[in-house]
């Protein structure tokens, strides 16, 4: 995924797309190759793991994504739900199972694979539970499940991490070993351990750049981008690790020049608010929405959103000296696998760190996992943090929940509020 | 009605009473008898014997009715958001949760699972633990970290206040539950066999209250009500469609949709409502580790259900089987709106019936659902059907 | 004069504020919104300016020393006549527009044409008597009063000559977005305040005198903001719309002081601000993107059970056990609604339980706006209902104790004054910058 800005494209950006028609290149080529592939989700994947089998990671939730981008999900979900899927549940499995029943044809126009596996990591989301048993009959694929324990009061216990390792050694690599035919190979996985570590301080490096006046990023929409290798299937690849230089490098650039965010309308001129953004985007009307912030000079400075694969920001990096414990804290970490109290504090902490005028909260009706809570997360990051916050709501996925008179009016009110408050009155 | 005035109908008043009383008055007076604590929990389940074993009164929530006006609930939840955790955060702010010195929400679901952290923050004098359930079931590794959820469950109790942990008093309260199991297992049993004399809407209402009542009081109360149907000459068998209903396992409808579905010509014969009693589906060994025991129970004799990940076999097994074993003429998937688990999986478990060629209809309720014209249309339609097809 | 106005385009209405520089209200328009915006906010100004001129013209004759009850008694008497005046420019030109698609109805039938002239013939002759002294009027807009008159004589057209009742009535639909879209048919201030002076007598005393300068005074636009539901429509400058959330916090503010909470339920949204004691807003919460519980919800009620949407809070006000409803949604009022009526519950019981299921919602999001700490506003279209009034005093004593409850007959202006503050102070900025 790349930002389809207007001008030249960066180093990193053509690296990135690159990196990703390969990959969609292996895998329509799969089954004519032999290269087998897995099934997995983003909270909690367990990239490496997957890379030392030379399997090829699949992610259905980034498949959802990019289908509503390509403007195809109002025909996918409405595919799944009349095939009995309720209208209630979450877009990503429908347009998912859509997609599956329209073809299966990816991101990239091509077709993509079947599983050979489906690596069910129940990280922070129920949902996950239940979408691998919907493919499961669907595609008849083996299914191995990784149950990773919820954090309620933000820290990892012993037990947990116990439990995670176990059923990686007990279940996960057994299964891996049987779909791949290899045996498992920990000094390889040390390897992508070691380059995702540093791929990972570079992205910290880059989210964390958003501290400077003006911020030379968009900290929810453009990083949306800036975490998609990390997040999908590159984490522990040397491009990875190219990648997260590149981007480090022109971020530099722009601080070095006083440069604003990229959007895919031009730099953003004037930094007229910096706010934090907790949930997901909308991902139908993604650029719509985006240009409603940019349009007010409004720039994301952090977000919880870019945390979903890892909150590497608060210190953890995969570690080659112990790979399945690292793995196991990785899994446990994701962001919405912690406890609504630690969410809380992350999100007023980012406020206070960023400096920034206010935050909003993009309440998504298919997340309950995100969703369920917000308006007391809403209540209390206003608390702890002494700043406004906003609420807006959409989808994920399905165009039906995103009004866009409505999200704009509620968005300039809020810029107005905060402009207000600025001006305490007196204007 | 013929029952009115009869023994029979006072102990069924006496449990409507128990399910209406939003404000606990007989866990109060418990707790003033026994200066016990009292601890509640989210359904579907908890092992309620650790906490009896501890002197603990375990207090099951099933959320409210549509007589309880939410102002409060609904300022935390948006919209497409099931009803359960609105009435729950509004009898908690309202103080009619008062009485209970903690709250425990079992692993079912993301909203559950997030109400845990609210309840924290709501109220931060209270005991509140998330209680995590394994999905892997192997004792080794399941077992072993469920081991570790029970064991600081208990420890978190006697923080509290409550007794320390003792395996003897937990093999007998393990035995005074197995007790009050058999009882639910025989009345289900009874109203397979006879549903005439087994209304749902009663079997519900004890339901409800045996979840907040003391355990040997429950028990009672469920051979009281079998002794005095025994003796009711009055219920005969009605030409009714034998129906199971699935999919109401968390927020519960309300009584209203039970007795329309009876008026509407259904016998319910197996049902997902209050499983706390049914979840472990046989007695609990009261030999060895107890505590050992309940974790066996946990993974290898707890009811299938949306809630957990199904590993071995066909999915919707469970659900065949229940389906022959209750002679189910045709099943209703009755599901809360928004109800992530029970709605997720329902396109499965349509289709195992459908290749069991068992007919089906669905709809969805919210717990405050206060019309039911259109279910009730749907509902004997379908069981006209189902009696004009097995007439054939 | 200087003045800086204020325009809040909602769902429904359109209306306009008009404040002189030292911040006093000095007139208020309001107009149907319609499809074309752009009209209804000319309207809704240019009545505005009516009104400012007779509170000007009202102020004159203070200054002039004509005691207060004759003086409030002339400017009565002379709008009222102001009213007839406009009333038979619009009967005009719907007469004209009538005719005109009347012979462009290839279905029409000799009898159309004349039997539409008879009726709007009588109108004419009835508007002395439609605005003398003491008859009261349903509305003041020429779309419902002269709408529910030409109604009523068609029926006695149809069933008098056979002509089409259908037909009239539909070309009474196509003509009368003519007169409302006609800035002629409005007319002219001066014009009509000449003729009107004439029905008003007076003519040559300090009336006559008073209307003779305002009528000449000009006045001098020094600021506009446009807020409200179509805002972005208002044909305003980007810099000159505002959020009618800011609008509705410091219009409820310029009017109650002490307010910290406004509730505001218009037709189509909900609005719960809290504001501090600036006016500045602190924080806001709108219902979700479907209606249920707003003014729109009640309008579909009025629909279904055959009523007025004014009927439906005085009728609900006479129920002695109101029913509980949980649901407020609009897709399928209809349907609950008639299962309750053939229940046999009563119209009242009904009614009164859904007023209370739509403050309940606004409940909610008061409470997640940040609750009730202070004085509490209620605007918008709403407040006007006394049922939605009394079920929202009982639930705030309910939920929040004593709470001091304002409520303005002026609410529905409550976005547009905001918008008209907001105007003066960008003003008087920009004067003091260029004085400097």
């Amino acid at each position: 995924m790349t930002i389809p800005t207007k001008s030249q494209k960066d180093d990193s950006q053509l690296r990135q797309k690159t990196m990703i028609a390969r990959h969609f290149d292996r895998l329509a080529a799969a089954p004519e190759t032999g290269e087998k592939n897995v099934y997995t989700f983003v909270p909690g994947n367990l990239t490496e793991l997957l890379l030392s089998f030379d399997l090829l990671p699949v992610l259905p939730e980034i498949n959802s994504l990019q289908s509503a981008m390509r403007g195809k999900t109002a025909e996918y979900i409405s595919i799944a739900e009349k095939l009995g899927h309720s209208e209630d549940v979450c877009t990503y499995v429908k347009s998912d199972i859509g997609m599956m029943k329209s073809g299966n044809i990816g991101p990239t126009g091509q077709r993509l694979p079947n599983p050979d596996l489906l690596l069910l990591s129940y990280t922070g989301c129920f949902t996950f539970l239940k979408w691998f048993e919907l493919l499961r009959e669907e595609y008849h694929a083996p299914v191995a499940m990784l149950h990773v324990p919820y954090q309620p009061d933000g820290r990892i216990t012993p037990a947990m991490r116990d439990y995670v390792v176990k059923q990686l050694k007990d279940d996960i690599i057994p299964a891996l070993e049987r779909i791949s035919g290899r045996a498992y190979d920990e000094d390889k996985l040390r390897e992508h351990l070691k380059l995702s570590a540093q791929a990972e301080d570079d992205l910290v490096w880059v989210l964390q750049s958003a501290k400077h006046k003006p911020s030379p990023i968009d900290a929810y929409f453009g990083a949306v981008y800036y975490v998609g290798p990390i997040f999908s299937a590159f984490r522990g690849t040397e491009g990875a690790v190219a990648y997260y230089q590149a981007l480090r490098a022109e971020i530099a650039e722009r601080i070095r020049e006083g440069k604003g965010p990229v959007t895919p309308d031009g730099d953003i001129e004037k930094e007229r608010f910096r706010v934090v953004v907790e949930g997901p985007p909308n991902w139908t009307s993604f650029r719509q929405f985006w240009k409603m912030f940019a349009d007010e000079g409004a720039v994301a400075v952090a977000s919880t959103y870019t945390k979903v694969g890892g909150v590497y920001d608060a210190g953890f990096r995969h570690d080659p000296s112990r790979p399945l414990e690292s793995l196991a804290e990785y899994c446990l970490g994701c962001y919405t696998n912690l406890g609504l109290p630690t969410r809380i504090e992350m999100l007023a902490q980012y406020v206070r760190d960023y400096e920034a005028d206010g935050f909003l909260i993009n309440s998504v009706k298919s997340c309950n996992s995100f969703s369920a809570g917000q308006l007391h997360i809403l209540r209390e990051v206003e608390k702890r943090s002494g700043k406004p916050g906003g609420f807006i709501e959409s989808d994920l996925v399905d165009p039906r929940y995103f009004s866009a008179a409505n999200i704009k009016n509620r968005l300039e009110s809020y810029f107005q509020m905060l402009e207000q408050k600025r001006l305490g009155g007196a204007a | 009605m013929s029952t009115e005035g009869t023994p029979l109908s006072a102990l069924v008043e006496r449990a409507d009473a128990i399910y209406r009383d939003y404000s606990l008055a007989t866990v109060r007076d418990w707790k003033a008898r026994t200066g016990g604590l009292a601890v509640g929990f989210m359904p579907i389940y908890v092992p309620c014997e650790i906490l009896h074993a501890q002197g603990v009164l375990p207090v099951g929530l099933m959320g409210a009715r549509d007589d309880l006006e939410i102002i409060k609930g609904d300022a935390y939840y948006q919209s497409y958001i099931c009803h359960i955790p609105r009435s729950t955060i509004e009898l908690g702010l309202s103080g009619r949760l008062d009485c209970l010195d903690g709250v425990l929400f079992p692993a079912i679901c993301d909203v559950i699972r997030n109400l845990s952290g609210m309840w924290q923050m709501l109220f931060p004098d209270k005991l509140v633990r998330y209680l995590d359930v394994p999905q892997n079931f192997e004792p080794e590794i399941g077992g072993r970290f469920y081991r570790h959820e029970l064991d600081e469950l208990a420890r978190s109790l006697t923080e509290r206040g409550a007794r320390p942990y003792d395996a003897e008093a937990l093999r007998a309260s393990i035995g005074l539950y197995n007790a009050l199991r058999r009882e639910v297992r025989e009345l289900y049993a009874l109203r397979q066999r006879e549903p005439w004399k087994v209304p749902t809407s009663e079997l519900y209402l004890l339901l409800r209250a045996s979840v907040v009542i003391p355990v040997q009081d429950a028990t009672q109360m469920f051979r009281e009500y079998r002794a005095l149907i025994a003796e009711d000459a009055s219920r005969v068998p009605l030409d009714q469609a034998r129906v199971m209903l699935t999919g109401s396992f968390c927020e519960q409808p309300p009584i209203g949709l039970i007795r329309t579905l009876e008026r509407a010509g259904c016998y319910i014969v197996d049902d997902d409502f209050v499983q706390v009693h049914r979840w472990i589906q046989s007695d609990i060994p009261t030999d060895g580790d107890p505590m050992q025991q309940l974790v066996m129970a946990f993974l290898q004799d707890a009811m299938a259900s949306p809630t957990r990940y199904i590993d071995k076999g066909e999915k919707g097994a469970d659900l065949i089987l229940r389906i022959r074993r209750s002679q189910a003429e045709g099943v209703l998937f009755c599901a809360p709106s928004f109800c992530d688990p029970a709605l997720l999986d329902q396109p499965m478990a349509v289709r195992a019936v459908e290749r069991h060629g068992v007919p089906w209809t669905a709809f969805k309720y919210s717990e405050n659902t206060g019309q039911f014209q259109v279910i009730r249309e749907q509902a004997g339609t379908f069981a006209d059907s189902i009696k004009l097809w097995s007439a054939v | 004069m200087n003045y800086t106005i204020g325009v809040d385009l909602g769902s429904t209405t359109t209306k306009a504020v008009v404040l002189g520089e030292d911040g006093t209200v000095m007139g208020r328009g309001i107009t149907n919104s319609r499809s074309n915006y752009e009209v209804a906010c000319q309207v809704a100004m240019g009545e505005a300016l009516i009104n400012t001129r007779f509170s000007l013209i009202r102020g004159r004759l203070d200054a002039a020393g004509v005691p207060a009850a004759q003086a409030r008694q002339s400017v009565l008497t002379l709008e009222r006549w102001f009213r007839a005046q406009q009333y038979r420019s619009q009967l005009f030109v719907l007469t004209r527009e009538l005719q005109r698609f009347a012979s462009k109805l290839l279905t029409g039938g000799p009898g159309l044409k004349p039997a539409v002239a008879r009726i709007t013939e009588q109108m004419e002759v009835e508007i002395p008597e439609l605005f003398s002294e003491g008859t009261r009027r349903k509305s003041d807009f020429f779309r419902d009063l002269a709408g529910s008159r030409y109604m009523q004589l068609a029926e006695g057209e149809a069933r008098a000559t056979g002509v089409g009742f259908d037909q009239v009535v539909g070309l009474f639909d196509k003509a009368i977005l003519d007169v409302e879209n006609s800035a002629e048919a409005a007319g002219q201030f001066e014009e009509h305040v000449r003729a009107a002076l004439v029905h008003a007598g007076d003519a040559d005393g300090e009336l006559g005198r008073a209307v003779t300068d305002i009528a000449a005074l000009k006045l001098s636009q020094i600021g506009s903001v446009g807020t409200g539901y179509g805002r972005q429509r208002l044909p305003f400058p980007e810099g000159q719309i505002k959020s009618e959330i800011l609008c509705h916090g410091l219009g409820a503010h310029a009017m109650f002081p002490d307010t910290r909470t406004v509730l505001d339920i218009g037709g189509q949204d909900t609005k719960a601000i809290q504001v501090d004691d600036q006016g500045i807003v602190t924080s806001f919460q709108m219902n979700d993107r479907c209606a249920a519980g707003c003014g729109r919800y009640l309008g579909y009620i009025a629909d279904e059970m055959n009523l007025g949407l004014h009927e439906l809070g005085p009728l609900a006000c006479e129920s002695k056990t109101p029913v509980r409803i949980n649901s407020t949604c609009t897709v399928f009022a209809g349907a609950e609604l008639r299962e309750r009526l053939s229940l046999g519950e009563k119209r009242e019981d009904i009614l009164a339980g859904l007023h209370r299921a739509i403050i309940l919602r606004a409940m909610s999001l008061i409470a997640r706006s940040g609750g009730v700490s202070d004085q509490f506003t209620f605007t918008g279209g709403v407040a006007k209902n006394p049922a939605a009034v009394r079920a929202l005093r009982a639930l705030l004593r309910e939920n929040y104790g004593d709470v001091h409850i304002n409520i303005s007959d002026d609410s529905i202006y409550t976005g547009a004054l905001g918008a008209a503050l907001f105007a003066l102070r960008e003003a008087t900025r920009g004067h003091a910058v260029t004085t400097h």
